[in-house]
């Protein structure tokens, strides 16, 4: 490992990680306001969570346990590199397991299993605005943002049911925050809206090529936007997961072969090995011995 | 009707530099009444709307606003957010291009729905019906309200924007060219609707136009502009039929007869 001595501790220099930690103090301080920070290049492209892996390095300590994950999944090229990038340059502890995770970086998701205190969940955002499809100018959405003119979102709701019979935003969708700010909650499904509400854990969200940081501290409140005649309500699915059974999880859909054969099986890696270790089964599950939910311990 | 004014404005004056806008311009408006300013372009006339419509700072001069409640208000010493709220609450404005008044991406219906939204509005079924009545008292079919406006000709657009400005049932509305760039029956058309609903509603309304037939027909006073200042104002018959400055002569004897 004496290739990488030449690397601060987290990759980031401590300025740096000084000038995001006042970025994430601001963030906390005024939940679901959008604090602009001074992103740095990472040696990865925009898109690929630049982001969210510059709020981990700040936040990271030594004795810090780091599961990351990308669309719920553990094992994915996204989740797996940034895992790897932060065992070797932060040399921290990396896990799977949702519940022995003190950071938790995710792509567009919110574990099944519920957070507690003093976990911290970083999100990586693609764009923060959630006006930006409807007002392209910064100067006029950060002003709309400052006096609270937020008739606009609620047009973009208005055109869905107009156009769908009810409102077909399923990701992103816009929430209110602490009853001031409405925040992008990032790609994530609206299933995880719920989720955010008065969450324990604290949750930071990273948007590094558009250069934003933005928190919603525990327990705060987290109110999905909506109609009065047309409330906001959560996915569901008519069949529980292939695999482990599970029912009101998010689940994605697994094509297997070309003749229209496919899957429901859970977004949440993690949640899912979980529950077959302790025997529940889907019509699907092979009789396999799962070995999952590692910790490697630093090295 | 009161017999107090709704807008008073005083020694009004905007300069670009040392170059003048519009200076020293000096008018109440009643409740219900509508005003034209008219004048060759480059006159004023849009500045002095952009500035009573606090889209514009003036360099100096005040004017003060009756409210709902019969407060007077000082305008350019409202916050911002006030005189926003103003803006999409109790005043409508009127731009002579509809893509600037209007979104181009969303549906009619959102169109004229944003201003409720964006009051509090948080009933889908009321604010569609809401959206189609003013639909059809524009007279734009109910059967279009699902459709953006970049698929609307331009009477119906500006129709459309009317709509829009007047779904929150504002006090003054200013309009800036209103049948600009339209066609003479489809500016016939939209002046009897606007002389409708400019009598039903009682509403007061600035209109700029460089069209005395505009004038004419929509307004009761007006204001003759020059170089930024005003150089005539009273009945809009009386200046048209009887005007006293030469400016005015000569821009009424240049309307061209058919």
């Amino acid at each position: 490992m004496t290739d990488i001595a030449t690397y601060n501790f987290a990759y980031l220099d401590e300025q740096t990680k000084r000038m995001i930690r006042r970025a994430i103090l601001k963030g906390i301080a005024i939940p679901g306001y959008q604090v602009p920070f001074a992103s740095r290049e990472m040696p990865m492209p925009y898109g690929w969570g630049t982001g969210g892996v510059q709020v981990t390095a700040s936040i990271i300590g030594p004795d810090d346990v780091l599961k990351v994950i990308d669309q719920g999944a553990d094992d994915t090229t996204n989740a797996v590199s940034i895992r790897a990038f932060f065992k070797k340059v932060a040399n921290v502890a990396v896990t799977t397991e949702t519940a022995t995770a003190t950071i938790i970086q995710t792509r567009h998701r919110i574990p099944e299993h519920p957070l507690n205190a003093g976990q911290v969940l970083v999100f990586q955002v693609p764009i923060p605005e959630p006006l930006r499809f409807l007002e392209p100018r910064e100067t006029e959405t950060r002003k709309m943002h400052a006096l609270e003119e937020y008739g606009l979102m609620h047009v973009k709701l208005y055109e869905d049911i107009a156009r769908h019979g009810r409102i077909a935003t399923t990701y992103a969708y816009p929430v209110k925050v602490e009853g001031r700010y409405v925040m992008d909650p990032s790609p994530t499904p609206k299933f995880d809206n719920p989720k955010m509400h008065r969450s324990p854990a604290l949750q930071l969200f990273g948007a590094g090529r558009e250069k934003r940081i933005y928190a919603v501290p525990p327990l705060t409140d987290v109110v999905s936007l909506d109609f009065e005649d047309h409330p906001f309500e959560v996915q569901t699915f008519d069949q529980p997961c292939a695999l482990c059974g599970a029912e009101n999880v998010y689940l994605d859909e697994v094509i297997l072969d070309d003749h229209g054969g496919h899957m429901f099986v859970c977004s949440d890696t993690d949640h899912c090995e979980k529950r077959r270790e302790d025997g529940h089964h889907g019509h699907l599950a092979a009789e396999t011995n799962l070995a999952s939910g590692k910790t490697e311990p630093a090295e | 009707m009161t017999d107090e004014p709704l807008l008073r404005v005083s020694a009004l004056s905007k300069f670009y530099g040392s170059r003048v806008g519009c200076e020293n311009v000096t008018f109440d408006l009643w409740p219900g009444e509508v005003l034209a300013v008219v004048g060759e372009s480059g006159s004023g006339k849009t500045t002095l709307l952009n500035c009573l419509s606090t889209r514009l700072l003036p360099s100096s001069g005040t004017a003060s606003y009756r409210m709902r409640d019969g407060q007077w208000r000082e305008l350019y010493r409202m916050s911002e957010a006030e005189r926003r709220f103003l803006m999409r609450t109790d005043w409508g404005f009127v731009h002579q291009n509809p893509a600037d008044g209007l979104r181009m991406t969303v549906s009619a219906g959102a169109n004229v729905g944003e201003r409720l939204m964006a009051v509090g509005d948080r009933h889908y079924g009321k604010i569609r019906a809401t959206a189609v009545d003013w639909l059809s008292r524009v007279e734009i079919d109910e059967d279009r309200i699902d459709d953006e406006p970049r698929a609307f000709s331009g009477g119906m657009r500006q129709r459309l924007q009317i709509a829009r400005n007047l779904v929150t049932g504002p006090r003054l509305v200013f309009m800036d060219e209103p049948t600009g760039g339209l066609d003479v029956s489809v500016q016939a058309r939209l002046l009897d609707l606007l002389r409708g609903l400019v009598t039903d509603l009682g509403l007061a309304a600035i209109v700029v136009t460089h069209d005395l037939a505009v004038a004419r027909l929509l307004s009761q006073r007006m204001m003759v502009m020059k170089d930024g200042r005003v150089v005539e104002s009273g009945l809009t018959d009386r200046v048209l039929d009887d005007p006293r400055a030469p400016y005015t002569q000569l821009l009424v004897s240049s309307i061209l007869q058919v």
